[in-house]
């Protein structure tokens, strides 16, 4: 029996900003259906792996391969089967709910895009705010929103960008609850950074840390918590983020190869 | 190319356009009042003087063909400037659009600008100052397609150098075309220039639309050559700022520049 070929396939990925490294050198595989937490502190280079993996930033080496094809040479067919939200990513304020998605809906080429962008917006409970402009909506409304666009052409590969950013600890959970439903109906893929840990707990399969460029831990939540000897992924984050004793230790645990 | 993706950008800008009665004010406003004021002024002129007559033919053609250029210039880099100040650059990129159709529809929009334009000017022209564009010959018309492709072009290089030096370089959108407007022989002839500048006008296909304006506007017919001359130096500048376009887009995926502009 085969291994089912990863959906993201990282190798030696290496970023260079004139002197400065911002991804050293980062390998990793994302299996289809998984949901993987990007997981550092400012600085890590969560921001400019997502970056890579959308396309929008030239890696200094290193190949990525998404759906087993390079991202450099088959830029327009990986990005039609996938999305990317951001809560630092606004859709245009002035134009109504309904025709940012119906343009969003021309873009990935969405077939019955007005009967798909009423599913999408009864799924996230909005669909009362499809006349209203997007300017005038609460955070939560933007982010289930912006959801919205990033499901609207059912990506394979989701990539969520803080998601829950800004969110009040309710409409966070149910954003949460949401993703996660939708997760499982469709078997997609998503690539999750965020700062909040109860987030990456309840959402993730699986985590990876990243420090100073390089990915110094990996594992399940609960793998990691163990590893770390840490009551909490928010303590095992603190130790990598202030990068001493825990990595070390985190070092000589992990088994080799 | 694909013109599913091209019409999904279109009708972002309709809706844009449509949703901010400030963006059509601008688009009617400013050309509207240059024509009102040089007009009403070289009316002012012909009753004081009676020998500068013609010059309201070529005053009032001169605003309305620098228009064309002018808003399809306008078109193409505010268009990019719409998502940058949305902060809804970054989601247009990650879309699979190629940069050859994001472009061709800033040009589309360029286009349709300039033509309500010529068409809102024509017509306060036809009424306030009995000028009738339609009685032009259509020598001229294919001749004023140039200026539709260099504020086609302008306007792709300014953008190119948004993406490139980002926010600073905002301001370029709105001064890139007067800085060719003085060198374009837009409302003089270039024998005004001084020796050492004339090549320089006449390397610019604009220069060649607005000196075949005055000699039709005197009734002596354009030739062949004067045609042809613009439209290939048009096409040499396109070529040349697809390629600055595409270094600068490279650059700025290798500097990581387009989220910084976009945020």
């Amino acid at each position: 029996m085969t291994t089912p070929e990863p959906i993201v396939q990282v190798q030696n990925l290496r970023k260079v900003y004139d002197e400065k490294t911002a991804l050293a050198d980062v390998s990793l595989a994302v299996k289809r259906g998984e949901i993987v937490g990007l997981l550092g502190a400012n600085g890590a280079g969560k921001t400019t792996l997502i970056h890579i993996l959308l396309g929008l930033l030239k890696p200094t080496s290193g190949t990525v391969l998404i759906f087993g094809k390079d991202l450099e040479h088959h830029r327009i067919s990986i990005l039609e089967r996938c999305n990317f939200s951001s809560a630092y990513i606004h859709l245009p304020h002035n134009l109504k709910v309904w025709e940012n998605l119906l343009v969003f809906a021309k873009l990935y080429q969405v077939k019955n895009a007005r009967k798909k962008i009423d599913h999408l917006l009864d799924s996230f409970e909005v669909s009362h705010l499809r006349n209203n402009r997007t300017g005038y909506l609460s955070s939560g409304e933007q982010t289930r929103v912006n959801l919205c666009k990033a499901l609207i052409n059912d990506p394979d590969l989701l990539l969520l960008d803080e998601p829950t950013a800004s969110l009040d600890p309710d409409i966070a959970d149910k954003v949460r609850k949401l993703i996660k439903r939708v997760q499982e109906e469709r078997n997609m893929t998503i690539l999750y950074t965020s700062h909040n840990m109860r987030d990456v707990e309840e959402l993730c399969d699986r985590v990876l840390f990243l420090h100073k460029g390089n990915i110094t831990a990996e594992g399940s939540p609960q793998e990691i918590m163990d590893r770390f000897k840490q009551q909490s992924l928010e303590d095992v984050f603190i130790n990598i983020a202030r990068g001493g004793d825990v990595e070390e230790e985190e070092k000589h645990e992990l088994p080799s190869g | 190319m694909n013109f599913h993706r091209v019409s999904g950008l279109l009708l972002r800008y309709v809706f844009l356009y449509s949703r901010t009665p400030f963006r059509m004010l601008d688009l009617t406003f400013w050309p509207l009042m240059d024509l009102l004021v040089w007009g009403f002024m070289t009316m002012y002129m012909m009753r004081i003087q009676t020998k500068v007559a013609p010059f309201l033919s070529f005053l009032i053609g001169a605003i309305i063909f620098w228009n064309i250029l002018y808003r399809a210039q306008q078109a193409v880099t505010v268009s990019f400037l719409e998502d940058i100040w949305s902060q809804n650059l970054l989601n247009v990129f990650v879309a699979p659009v190629r940069l050859t159709e994001f472009i061709a529809a800033t040009y589309i929009m360029g286009f349709v600008q300039s033509m309500i334009v010529v068409v809102l000017m024509s017509l306060t022209a036809l009424f306030a100052y009995h000028y009738n564009v339609a009685m032009l010959p259509l020598s001229l018309g294919v001749l004023s397609v140039n200026l539709l492709l260099l504020g086609w072009t302008l306007g792709m290089m300014t953008t190119a150098l948004i993406i490139r030096w980002g926010h600073s370089a905002e301001a370029l959108a709105w001064a890139v075309p007067f800085l060719i407007q003085p060198i374009s022989a837009v409302f003089y002839p270039v024998s005004i220039f001084p020796s050492w500048l004339q090549p320089i006008s006449l390397a610019l296909p604009s220069t060649y639309v607005f000196e075949g304006m005055r000699q039709v506007l005197h009734g002596s017919p354009l030739t062949a050559t004067q045609i042809v001359i613009p439209f290939a130096l048009n096409a040499l500048y396109m070529f040349m700022a697809g390629l600055v376009f595409n270094r600068m887009y490279n650059i700025a995926r290798d500097k990581g520049l387009l989220a910084k502009v976009a945020s």
